[in-house]
Order: C-alpha cells, then structure tokens, then sequence
C-alpha cells in the first residue's frame, strides 16, 4: 500500500487532480481509497456523485464522540470501488480543524480502514501546512510520498515552496519524500519551463504539466470525474498519463525549499519581465 | 562584602554546584544571601517573576490557578465555570479552603466543581454553544447565583473561542453579570499573572456597579484576604473591634455586590499585596482610595499593623485601636508565655506564595523562632524588597526553588521545621523533617489575627515537639 498526500494552495485544483488521477488509477486496476482533510468535505465528491454527507467528525459531533462510529458509516464506496472518507470539521472561524483532522485519521486507522487490500491512499489536505494537524498525513507511518500541486502564478508557488519546508521538517524525523510537482496550468507565460526549473530548484520533477481544459468543468458541474464522464476526452488520457507516472514513480527527495529572493529571482527571470521586455 | 553574607554565598555555590554551567548561572541569580542595609547592591537582589528553567522542576502554578483558585474562587454567590477539559477544575477543587457562609448549592457556589467538560469535538467545533448552555443551565439550577464567571483553560485560547462574546449574549439574556476571564494556563511565567487578569476582569465588569445605602466615615474594605482556615473572619473581628465597618471582602467569604462597591470605602486595607495590589492602585487612581498594608500574623505585626491603620483616621478610632490591643495584649502574652520556652531558638525554613514568606517572620519571632531561610514561587521584584528589611543578614533568599535546591538547602540549614505546600510535605515526612504546609495551615487555621495566632503557635509547637519525629529512622 502506498499512501500519498497532496498538498497544494487553496484553489489550485487539488481535489479535482486527486479525484481524476484516482478514477484512473482506479481504471487501471488499482484498489484506491482517498481521505479527505479539509473542514469543507469536497474532496470526494467527483467520485462520490455527491458532497459526502457522514463525515468522522460530523457524525463524532452528532453522536458525541467518534468511539460511538462505524467505520461503515464514515467510509463510503464511488465511482469503480473508489473508497472514500472525508474528516469533515467546523464552519470556518471556530474550533480547531486541524484537530479533527487528527482525530479523523487516527479513527479510519485504529478502525481498520487501511487493512483491507487497497494499492493506494490519497490524503487531500487543506490549503496550506497551517497548524501541526494539517501535517497529520505525512506524520510517521502514515503518507511517506508527496505532491504538490501547483500552476505558475507566484502565490502558488510560494505555497508550494512553504510547503516543502513543512515536508523538509518532517522528512528528517518521519522519513517522508517529495515524490513531485503536479502543474496544473493556468496558463502563466512560459509555464511549463517556470515549474520545471522551479521542480529542479527543489531537487524534484515536475511529474506532470496538466493543461487547462474546460471539459474538466464540465465534468465537475456533473459531479464526475473527466475519466467517468467522458472518458474518451484527451483530458482523462492526462490524468491518465498522470497516474501512469506517480505507479511507477521512483524519484522521491528530501526538497531543497528556495529562500524567498531566490523565489523571486526566479520568478522574474521566467516572468513578468521577460514579457514585458517581448512586448518592447 | 560581610562574612555572614559570604558563608551564605558559599552555601548556594554548593548547592548549585551540580547543575550544568547555564543553568548555574541562571538559578544563581534567583538565590541570594539577604542583605537588608542595601550595601551589597544589585548583587544581593534576587531575580524574579522571569521563566522557570525546563527541567528543574518548578512548584509554581499556572494564570487559571492565579484567577479561578485564588482571586475569583473564593467569591461565594457566583457560579465560576471551568471551562475546558475536565482536569484543571477536577484538581483545583476546594483545595484552598476558602471558608464561607452560605448554603453550598442555594446560594454559595465556593466548593462546587462546575465545568464545561470539553470532550474533542468542542475543541474540533468550539465550545461557544456549549458554554452558552452550561450559563443557562447554571441560571436554571442556580437561581441565587448573583453572577457567573468563566475561568477560561488553555484549549479554549488555543482555538480562539469568542468567550467574551458568548459573556456579553448571556448577560444580556440571564440578567445576571458573566464575565469572561482570559486566564489561559499557558499565559505568563505563574499564577502571578492570573491574579492580576483576575484583578482587571473585577475592574472591568464588576467594580464600582453597586453603592452602599449609606456609607460611614469608618468604610474600609479587607482585600488580598482569602479567609484560609477563617481568617478573613478573624481579622474583621479586630477591625470592627477599632470601630471600622468592613463594607467588601476580597475576596475570602466575599459576595459579587461587596466588590462591586468596594469603591465606597474610605480605605482599603491589602493583606495579600502580590495578588491584589493592581485593583488597589486601580481604585486609587480611579476613586483617590488610599490603600496600606498590614500584617495580621502575631501579636507584635498585629499592633504596629492596627495603629498603621488606626493612622488613616480620627482620635475616636485611635483610642478603639488602643483599647483593642489593651485587651488582647494579655491574651496574647499568655500564648507567648506557654509556647515560646518550647520553641525558643527553633529555626524556620519557608517557601511559599504570595505574601507569607515575608508576613509570618514576626509571628515566628513572636515565638522565639528564627527564619533562616525564605522565598516565594511568584514573588515580583517589589516582593523582595519587601522581604530583604524582614530578614536577618545573610538569610538565605531563593525565587522559584526546585525540589532538589529545597532538599539541599535543608540538609545544610537543618532547620527544625520547614513550611511551604502539600507537593513538599511528604518529601520533608520522608526526610523526617517536622513540615507545616503553610499555604493550606495544614487544614488547621485560622493564623491571622488574635484568634490566630494561639492556634498558629499550638500547630508549630506540636509539629516541631512532635515525638513521632524522633521515631523515624534516617540512614546514617
């Protein structure tokens, strides 16, 4: 069993990416499970057909803790056998949900959740590493590889770059590996040679560049991944392409995280400037 | 520098000898050798109120203890929610034995263990719903509650709950006053600072909200008195005896209207300076309320300390004040006469809280004993220029002592008794110390006042002469 998680700024597209790559992981034959780490509780609902409506920390509230659960309850099955849980956790501006996501996690494993024959977990995770719960995923014994998802836009990026500062702590004690950066075009000038010099900046692979296509929309105001909605679209064959990779990635690091001038460098080496200076 | 101070000198390097050189250093500041003539200078000054070091294993508490055991608790008609995880309520109940009159349940809350009992999900979603149901619930149960305060745990700051919100609904919907008191464990370097959150949370939502009917030129209110064992019961015995009238208790056997009209008083006497001197110089600024400390243990602090306060007022008071210690003087020289020749000579070593490491040396020297060795867990810098005048030269002084400098100090002093709290009581049994806890009186009391003291030289004499002392066995 490999277990993943993918982190990502807010909005990129992480949950869209993880749900498609596992419709097609799960097209290939894979057993896939994807957990859900976020209060909102979106990161299934492609493969689900719906926003999840029981998840750990719902139900825990409901019921008054989560010893009171099933784990049938909390553990649904989608799209091809897809099995999916989501940690669910308070409306913004109160309580801790970095703490649910910790209490969720330790439930799905002290229940059994990873014991049947599942090839791959997916850990969807929140925005930003904000508090040491959103780390829970890649935390000893649980994820060992990552990816992040990112587009060339310069606030992605900087997250992402905080991001392999929170793996960097975590790598040394918990022996967690940047596996790659997944690109998820927004169609920034010279993306592709931006991320893919930024990858090599943080001693990674960009894994895969996924162009922008409004299929993908489509697909989701359906509540469907691309691959199930029309799996004969050139995007499911990205994510495809995509899931191919990570299975047979070998290529996993400790992440050499950039100082925020390098970042900018950068940035402006590949950036604004050069098509201002196109312009001219 | 004098040879008295030196010989104490050599003692601390001894005893700080064992630790890694940082920590040397850093505890050598917090133990000196007493200095009251000021000669030695900033060197004799003991470092204080600063944080513990990690891993020596300090006794201090946290701000929660500082407002909800010791401040706000002991207020007796007001229900003082825990709120958060169960434990921080569960162990600090009814551990100070803040005596009061009321019926517990009806309309004294002082020994009820209430508490929002956070479970995870109230930290996953917040406590706020639930602490509003727990005021209504309260409200509903307790229909003489004249208040409500919620003594916040650190969960409930961790996560940023809206207590204060949560505080302003319920008032409004209760009619009564909910106050919420920002007292987290994690803030501060003790307890000193949840005193002075408590003294500020009492100044904004409480003080100066009622009046008496008719007040007197004798008003005075008795702060920083937690009425221990009964004695804020005996020190108000004496003040009335001087033809004062005590309009507010803070905050031992105290109601929420006495501090809410505290205020009106022509003078507030402060037992307990550490955790009540903010809302004395608070209502001095505010109101023009002068405010002057005393001290209620043993006869000879008990008279200079009613002529100090008889000072503040007219002949009439004056001439009470005479009269009172006329009375009790015999009384008082009957109790010298039978314990002193039992304890004449004993040494003391103390380590305790707010304002005994300092209060209690006259009440030992009343007896013929001798502190040799003092310090407080809390104290602040105007604490121990407080303490250094009290003491001899070359008493040993120390801040925020360990266990193991306590140990130490104790086998080189070899005092005949040791007094400070229940987490080194049986650690100093084990020693076959004589030990007095003397945060708690050792579930005796009361010490202060005329009624006090009889009781505080009987417990000393039995505690130092006990023959079961002699009955331990020590390795050679």
């Amino acid at each position: 069993m490999r277990q993943i998680a993918i982190y990502g700024k807010g909005g990129i597209g992480k949950s869209t990416t993880t749900q498609n790559t596992v419709a097609a992981l799960a097209e290939a034959g894979y057993k896939c499970m994807i957990v859900g780490c976020d209060p909102k509780a979106d990161a299934t609902r492609l493969i689900l057909h719906k926003k999840a409506q029981a998840t750990v920390m719902d139900l825990a509230r409901e019921r008054g803790s989560v010893e009171e659960l099933e784990i049938d309850e909390v553990l649904l099955e989608g799209f091809l056998g897809v099995k999916c849980a989501e940690s669910g956790g308070p409306e913004p501006g109160v309580g801790c949900a970095g703490r649910g996501v910790i209490t969720a996690i330790n439930f799905l494993e002290e229940n059994g959740a990873y014991e049947e024959e599942i090839d791959f977990v997916f850990y969807d995770v929140l925005g930003d590493v904000v508090c040491g719960g959103f780390a829970m995923p890649i935390r000893e014994g649980k994820a060992k590889e990552i990816y992040i998802v990112t587009s060339g836009e310069m606030m992605a990026m900087y997250a992402a770059n905080n991001i392999a500062r929170g793996i960097l702590k975590y790598a040394q004690s918990g022996g967690v590996r940047l596996g790659g950066l997944i690109c998820n075009s927004r169609k920034v000038d010279r993306e592709f040679e931006l991320i893919t010099e930024f990858a090599k900046r943080l001693g990674t692979q960009m894994i895969h560049f996924i162009p922008r296509d409004n299929q993908v929309q489509r697909a989701e105001l359906r509540r469907m991944t691309v691959l199930e909605y029309t799996p004969e679209h050139p995007m499911a064959d990205e994510y495809r392409t995509l899931a191919k990779k990570i299975a047979e990635n070998k290529n996993f690091v400790i992440p050499t995280p950039l100082g925020m001038d390098e970042l900018e460098e950068l940035l402006t080496e590949f950036g604004i400037l050069d098509a201002e200076e196109a312009v001219a | 520098m004098k040879s008295i101070i030196e010989k104490t000198q050599r003692l601390i390097d001894e005893v700080l000898e064992v630790y890694p050189e940082k920590t040397r250093k850093l505890r050598a500041k917090h133990i000196k050798p007493n200095d009251p003539t000021g000669e030695c200078g900033s060197a004799c000054q003991v470092r204080s109120n600063v944080k513990s070091r990690p891993g020596v294993m300090t006794i201090r508490g946290c701000a929660y203890a500082g407002s909800k055991g010791v401040v706000w608790g002991p207020i007796k008609d007001v229900v003082h929610i825990s709120h958060g995880p169960v434990g921080c309520g569960q162990y600090s109940w009814w551990s100070r034995r803040n005596y009061y009159n009321g019926l517990t349940g009806i309309d004294s809350f002082v020994t009820m263990h209430i508490t929002s009992d956070f479970q995870e999900k109230d930290i996953v979603f917040g406590g706020d719903r639930k602490l509003e149901q727990l005021c209504r619930e309260v409200k509903e149960l307790f229909p003489l509650a004249k208040g409500i305060t919620i003594q916040s745990e650190c969960p409930v700051g961790l996560i940023g709950d809206d207590i204060e919100a949560v505080a302003k609904k319920m008032t409004e919907e209760l009619g009564i006053p909910v106050v919420p008191v920002r007292c987290e464990g994690f803030r501060g370097v003790s307890q000193s600072l949840g005193h002075h959150i408590a003294n500020d949370s009492i100044r904004d939502y409480i003080l100066g909200k009622a009046s008496v009917e008719k007040s007197s030129p004798y008003d005075v209110a008795l702060i920083g008195d937690y009425n221990i064992g009964g004695d804020a019961w005996a020190t108000r015995k004496i003040l009335e005896e001087m033809g004062l009238r005590v309009i507010a208790h803070w905050t031992g056997d105290g109601t929420l209207r006495e501090l809410a009209l505290t205020p009106r008083a022509k003078l507030n006497l402060i037992h307990c300076y550490r955790s009540m001197n903010y809302i004395c110089r608070h209502m001095e600024e505010r109101y023009g309320i002068p405010w002057v400390e005393y001290n209620f243990f043993g006869p000879t602090k008990i008279y200079q300390s009613i002529r100090k306060i008889a000072s503040f007022f007219d002949d009439y008071i004056k001439e009470r004040a005479e009269a009172v210690i006329a009375k009790y003087k015999p009384w008082m020289d009957r109790v010298i006469e039978q314990y002193r020749p039992r304890l004449e000579g004993k040494t003391v070593m103390l380590y305790v809280g707010g304002l005994r490491p300092r209060h209690v040396v006259g009440a030992y020297e009343d007896l013929g004993m001798k502190v040799v060795a003092t310090g407080y867990e809390f104290g602040h810098k105007d604490d121990y220029q407080r303490t250094y005048p009290e003491l001899e030269e070359g008493t040993l002084i120390y801040d925020d002592a360990t266990p193991y400098e306590l140990e130490e100090f104790t086998k080189r002093l070899k005092p005949d008794l040791v007094g400070s709290g229940i987490k080194e009581k049986y650690a100093y049994h084990k020693m076959g110390v004589p030990f007095r806890q003397m945060h708690s009186w050792d579930y005796s009391g009361p010490y202060h006042g005329f009624d006090g003291f009889p009781v505080f030289a009987r417990d000393m004499d039995m505690t130092v002469n006990n023959p079961t002392w002699r009955l331990i066995r020590r390795k050679s």
